[in-house]
């Protein structure tokens, strides 16, 4: 395993494109940033398409800080969600959110350049009017790429909650926003209306139980959604049954097992992010302390539990204090739905092997992620005794979390985001 | 305008002018076009040219001018820079350029797509038509739909321009890059293309272009086969009558079990087009299957579809099946469970009924489709009641003065008393039909009580509504029971509180009197109106005001001399200048109305001691009406 390292503020999310040539990051300040894989020439034909590098492709400010004065509000410019567009034609798409706006930018090439004026000069001296004596028609020439990110549309003012997740339906022309509430359904072409499908916003807010934290449209079933709650549920909704979804189809939820309750059981349970395999016929939900793999057919537990950092059920307590217990990480699936990774504390992230049920503990740092070097794997000790290369749960770093990954679409790739340092890791896992 | 920007640091050329009026003029014509540049070539031959090209020059350099605006207004003169260079330079040099010019805004690109629709004279002629292609087929796979579809139908229109043999050599070829295209945007475009070239190729290519239309109809994207199944009617309307059998009705009947609902409610429309084209006989084993599964299909947007289209679908489908298919089908639309698909439903009543064959329609009505109307006017959704409320009182011509006594007056007056005020509104406005069925007297009764509600609805908007449809309701129940019950009403509005009520209160009184006579408005609402010229509130003086304006002309001179002047004259000394304007800008309303007499000894003096008034606006207006009134 080798890694290659750039610097940059927060990460707050990561996403490869469909291909997997690019790779898009945000930040938390309303920066987008894309990398694309270069191929590296002559390299051994046996591994053809491995070892090339992610390099800066584009970098483009997608927010800026923006101030609500009928609320009052400050809106941060932090993305909170990159999704890309299926590719429609030379050009990429991607939608960019942060709390309020959702944006649509387009990332295209230009290598030419037209040539030739009528009434200057090529050094761009005015001509004399009187001496135009025949006209010239602009001569396009190659120029050096040229990368272009432009906004073309912007869905502005449905959210009255932070949107938490946008996804976009496999009909190519609609996507879903989610906020701690509502759900809307938008017309990828239409800006200035929104279909609110869901929305559980109880009559009086005091009655208020739980929200929304993550929602995703299913990746074939065009009229197929799901979305989690902070109760540790996931709902999945069919969009033919009805205009609004406020009935779901199918109803998610393990049983809770009454032995291991305590006060922080319900926010332990709550579920941060939800993402359908490529396959369609699972779903995996990422709770504070386990990833969990539902088949959509089995609604009364999950078929796989993997735990993340169960050491840190006992410190509970403390995190709490720290309000590290409320941190949402993310989960994502490898190309062929065989593999699960997830991230954890002390720029720690986990992978589970799902057929042979291994599971392995990374670190993404940059003393083990020269280019090149291979990753080791690390344990963290639980009971008393520590054994050599080792570390203790009490001298795990809490700031440095990875909340975000992404895994490559096709190959053995990935994109792991600790604080401001993004890691790519390629070829073989475990 | 277009001078401005690059220009601004260059000296003005001389000549400018004379050229600028040339390019200012919107070419309509080819020929027009021919004649404009006819003008500015000949004057080039005549002394020196130079200046002649100048503006040209400006338009082709602000091709690429940083300001999208120019850029546009460039674009748009496409045709003048053509005829300028000649059809030579334009087929070499500009139309070159323009293809790898696709980076553009979309509005840019937009006129574009739609220049090159009308640029076959601009390039040679048909003979030459087929270099437009290279440009619009680049413009045919941008990402915004509307650029696409623009670029689309100017390829549509200029395939009509190419020979026979130009269209299998150059036209087909494009249509079927696009077809093959690896991005799913030249493949939706392409749909557009096959019906338009179809007719006029030999029967090898039609073999071609019948594959390739098969091929889209199951490609990948759901994009390309929506795209496919919008064209599959018109499509299917070129095609020979063996080919529709054989091709298109399979075609049809996989979209329209497409996976993705989005597929299959476009089929919907393309069943009305092939319906049309089959024979009776064959709609039953051919298309009547895929029509009973949509109208039943799991999804509520294809049922949605289904319901919209139903009028279309009953034309083209004819009595028969009408009576033994489409009758059931769409009582269940009408109880359907989604509140869309009933409100789409209920908007088709009326139509749906007067469709039916009219041997039994009234059977039909009455035993199978009033029941389910009936439960519609209590429906749970709002929606759905005020769709049928702005269709239901058509139902009475159709089935005539006993049964609409019998069966629809207790729906009406249930309307009329729901508590969704939209609802209300569509059965007021729709009560010409049943005025000229039983009379309006039948409901008169219970229709005061609805109008009094609305009138005074807390919503301004709907307060509104009522107002507009006043006029219509006067004329409907005559001038003696509005005097009696509705005349106070459209007085109390003129001092709403929201300025849009009693400004629709106004014109409301100019439309009642048109209706009622001036000799109404003297006894009725003249009076009134006056009267509040000396409320405390200075708001309700100038709605005197207004209101003047807006009927002294329905009122004629008399009335206008002798007691709406005095009255606005009068006014002239109120202590709010807001009010005084406005005495100087009804006073120029109404001056044309009043004799000249009465203009020079009464208005005049007024007038031009306004224009001395120490507040500036007052001066203004004052100022102005003696110059349009011409009394300086």
């Amino acid at each position: 395993v080798s890694g290659v390292c750039f610097s940059a503020d927060i990460i707050s999310t990561v996403e490869f494109n469909y291909s997997g040539e690019l790779l898009a990051t945000g930040d938390k300040g309303g920066r987008v940033v894309i990398f694309q894989h270069e191929q590296e020439v002559g390299f051994s034909k046996n591994r053809p398409h491995l070892r090339g590098e992610y390099n800066v492709y584009s970098t483009f400010q997608s927010h800026e800080p923006e101030f609500d004065y009928l609320k009052s509000l400050e809106i941060e410019e932090k993305i909170n969600k990159i999704r890309w567009l299926p590719q429609q034609n030379a050009a990429h798409f991607l939608l960019s959110t942060n709390d309020k706006t959702i944006k649509l930018w387009k990332i295209s090439e230009r290598d030419k350049r037209a040539e030739g004026y009528n009434l200057k000069d090529e050094d761009g001296r005015v001509r004399d009017p009187f001496r135009i004596t025949s006209l010239r028609v602009p001569v396009l020439m190659p120029m050096d790429l040229m990368v272009e990110a432009s906004p073309r549309r912007i869905f502005a003012n449905a959210h009255t909650y932070h949107i938490n997740s946008i996804s976009v339906n496999s009909d190519h022309e609609t996507y879903l926003s989610a906020d701690d509430l509502r759900i809307n359904l938008w017309h990828l072409e239409i800006t200035d209306r929104s279909f609110n499908i869901v929305d559980i916003k109880p009559a009086n807010m005091e009655e208020l139980t739980e929200v929304i934290t993550a929602a995703e449209c299913h990746p074939h079933q065009c009229n197929v959604f799901v979305y989690s709650s902070s109760k540790g549920t996931i709902r999945l909704c069919d969009m033919r049954e009805a205009a609004l979804c406020d009935r779901h189809s199918k109803f998610f939820e393990e049983p809770e097992d009454p032995s291991s309750r305590s006060f922080f059981s319900e926010i332990i349970s709550s579920i941060s992010d939800v993402k359908f395999s490529h396959s369609g016929r699972y779903m995996m939900t990422r709770d504070y302390l386990s990833v969990k793999v539902w088949d959509l057919n089995m609604e009364n537990r999950p078929v796989e539990t993997y735990q993340v950092h169960e050491y840190l059920r006992s410190k509970l307590c403390s995190l709490y204090e720290n309000d590290c217990i409320f941190d949402k990480f993310e989960c994502c699936w490898n190309g062929s739905d065989s593999a699960i990774m997830t991230g954890s504390y002390n720029n720690f992230f986990r992978m589970f092997d799902r057929n042979t049920r291994r599971d392995i503990t990374l670190e993404a740092s940059r003393e083990s992620s020269k280019p090149r070097a291979t990753l080791k794997p690390r344990k963290v000790s639980t009971g008393g005794k520590r054994k050599k290369d080792e570390i203790s749960v009490d001298s795990l770093d809490f700031n440095k979390k990875i909340l975000h990954t992404a895994w490559h679409p096709k190959d053995n790739v990935i994109a792991v985001a600790a604080t401001n340092n993004l890691y790519i890791f390629q070829d073989k896992i475990n | 305008m277009y001078f401005s920007g690059s220009l601004l640091t260059t000296e003005e050329p001389p000549g400018r002018e004379g050229c600028a009026v040339v390019l200012g003029q919107k070419p309509r014509s080819a020929a027009q076009q021919r004649h404009s540049v006819t003008a500015t070539v000949s004057k080039m031959a005549g002394a020196d040219g130079d200046d002649s090209l100048y503006p040209i020059a400006v338009l082709i350099d602000e091709l690429r001018n940083e300001d999208v605006q120019l850029r546009l207004n460039s674009i748009k003169k496409l045709s003048t820079i053509a005829l300028a260079l000649g059809v030579e330079r334009t087929r070499t040099e500009l139309l070159p350029f323009l293809t790898d010019t696709i980076y553009d805004e979309d509005e840019v690109l937009l006129a574009l797509a739609e220049q090159l629709g009308n640029f076959t004279m601009l390039v040679g002629g048909p003979e030459y038509v087929h270099c437009l292609l290279p440009p619009l087929e680049s413009l045919a796979t941008v990402e915004e739909t509307v650029v696409r579809d623009k670029a689309v139908e100017s390829l549509r229109k200029i395939s009509q321009e190419h020979s026979p043999v130009d269209l299998e050599v150059h036209f087909e070829p494009l249509v079927k890059r696009l077809a093959s295209g690896d991005w799913f945007t030249s493949r939706t475009s392409a749909c557009g293309l096959f019906s338009v070239c179809y007719p006029r190729v030999s029967s090898t290519v039609k073999a071609e272009i019948r594959q390739h239309f098969r091929t889209l109809c199951s490609d990948d994207t759901p994009m390309v086969r929506r795209a496919a199944a919008s064209k599959l009617g018109e499509f299917a309307k070129v095609l020979e009558p063996e080919y529709v059998k054989s091709d298109i009705i399979s075609l049809f009947t996989a979209l329209a079990s497409d996976e993705q609902d989005s597929v299959r409610l476009l089929a919907v429309e393309a069943c009305v087009s092939i319906a049309t084209l089959l024979p009776q006989e064959d709609l039953e084993t051919l298309v009547m299957p895929t029509l009973r599964q949509a109208a039943e299909d799991k999804s509520w947007r294809v049922r949605y579809m289904v319901a919209d289209k139903f009028s279309e679908l009953q034309k083209a489908v004819g009595s028969e099946i009408t009576k033994n298919d489409l009758v059931p089908a769409f009582q269940n639309l009408l109880k359907d469970c989604e509140a869309e698909v009933r409100a789409a439903a209920a908007n088709k009543v009326k139509e749906f009924c007067e469709n039916l064959p009219e041997d039994n329609r009234e059977q039909i009505i009455m035993t199978h489709i009033l029941p389910c109307v009936k439960e519609l006017v209590s429906d749970t959704n709002q929606h759905v009641k005020s769709a049928l409320a702005s269709v239901i009182m058509g139902l009475s011509t159709i089935l005539g003065k006993d049964n609409t006594i019998e069966h629809l007056l207790p729906l009406f007056l249930a309307q009329l008393k729901d508590e969704c005020p939209e609802v209300r509104l569509n059965i007021i406005s729709n009560l010409d039909c049943v005025n000229e069925v039983i009379g309006i007297r039948q409901l008169s009764q219970s229709l005061l009580p609805a109008i009094v509600e609305l009138a005074e609805d807390a919503k301004w908007r709907v307060r509104l509504a009522i107002i507009e449809y006043m006029p219509l309701l006067a004329g409907q129940l005559g001038v003696e029971f509005f005097d009696e019950k509705l005349n106070t009403l459209c007085m109390a509005w003129l001092i709403d509180h929201v300025y849009a009520i009693r400004e629709a209160a106004t014109c409301n009184l100019m439309k009642l009197v048109e209706k009622f006579g001036a000799e109404w408005a003297q006894n009725t609402i003249v009076p009134k109106v006056l009267g509040m010229a000396n409320d405390p509130n200075y708001l309700h003086r100038m709605t005197t005001l207004f209101c003047i304006n807006a009927l002294s002309e329905a009122c004629g001179q008399e009335i206008t001399t002798k007691q709406m002047l005095p009255v606005v004259l009068k006014m002239s000394n109120d202590q709010v200048a807001n009010v005084r304007f406005n005495v100087a800008k009804s006073l120029q309303k109404i001056g044309p109305v009043l004799d000249s007499n009465a203009l020079q000894t009464e208005v005049k003096p007024v007038l031009e001691k306004l224009a001395t008034d120490s507040d500036m606006d007052v001066k203004y207006f004052a100022q102005e009406a003696i110059s349009v009134l011409a009394l300086a």
